[in-house]
């Protein structure tokens, strides 16, 4: 049986944004897949050493908030500093009572499956990160690097 | 005797733990024995389902009991 093979480009980082592809990929794997995540632009911010994730209720009229708050609270009350920072303390405490795994474990899972994970070198330059910002073991590459998995892969996904 | 040769309670854990957690059992298992697994994500009995279909492990049964859903799966 040939191996399938999932690409996945991750261009978000917000913690929202970082589940679609360690779940999609550690699930792939569990499956069969060969894959491959490269990230890129903010996406960056998912293989750093240390992650510190948010998420923003700030233009995200589809973020449902606790105690119906998006019906009365002034769209402006998003924007006051430290909320942002109270609703990523409030997702993290909701998905872990709802046995929702963190972005850490699922990016362990991943390292574990042998997901392989391709920063892109464009991007470090471009924020002034240095390699000693991100994961032990991911590699740097382009636009080509990415195609030459994404050519041979089944599945492709912008994320 | 039990008609399983191991256990897996992914019970409380949610969409792709209980996935991840079987594969993992599995692989430390031999072709032909049964893990049964215990759940409670609605959402994995689809997802056992679709596992068992794209890995060649045959999903013997699939149920619930106590308002837990269980699986036996047989590693192919």
């Amino acid at each position: 049986m040939s191996e399938k093979k999932l690409a996945i480009i991750a261009t978000k980082g917000t913690l929202d944004w970082a589940y679609p592809p360690f779940i999609l990929a550690s699930t792939a794997a569990a499956l069969g897949y060969q894959v491959q995540i490269f990230f890129t632009f903010y996406g960056l911010q998912l293989v750093r050493k240390e992650m510190d994730l948010q998420v923003s209720p700030l233009g995200n009229p589809g973020m449902p908030m606790p105690m119906a708050m998006d019906k009365w609270f002034p769209v402006l009350g998003t924007a006051i500093p430290g909320m942002q920072r109270i609703m990523t303390i409030m997702m993290k405490s909701k998905m872990k009572s709802k046995g929702v795994a963190s972005v850490e474990e699922l990016r362990e899972l991943c390292l574990e499956a042998d997901v392989k994970m391709v920063g892109c070198q464009m991007t470090v330059d471009l924020f002034d990160f240095t390699h000693d910002n991100f994961i032990d073991g991911l590699e740097y590459g382009g636009a080509a690097t990415f195609f030459e998995f994404a050519g041979e892969s089944d599945i492709t996904l912008y994320i | 005797m039990a008609d399983f040769d191991q256990e897996l309670d992914a019970s409380g854990l949610n969409c792709p733990l209980p996935i991840l957690r079987a594969k993992k059992t599995l692989a430390g298992m031999d072709t032909g024995q049964v893990l049964r697994i215990v759940a409670t994500d609605p959402g994995s009995v689809k997802d056992f389902e679709a596992f068992s279909k794209q890995t060649g492990n045959e999903l013997m049964d699939s149920g619930e009991e106590g308002g837990k859903f269980v699986f036996r799966i047989k590693k192919g």
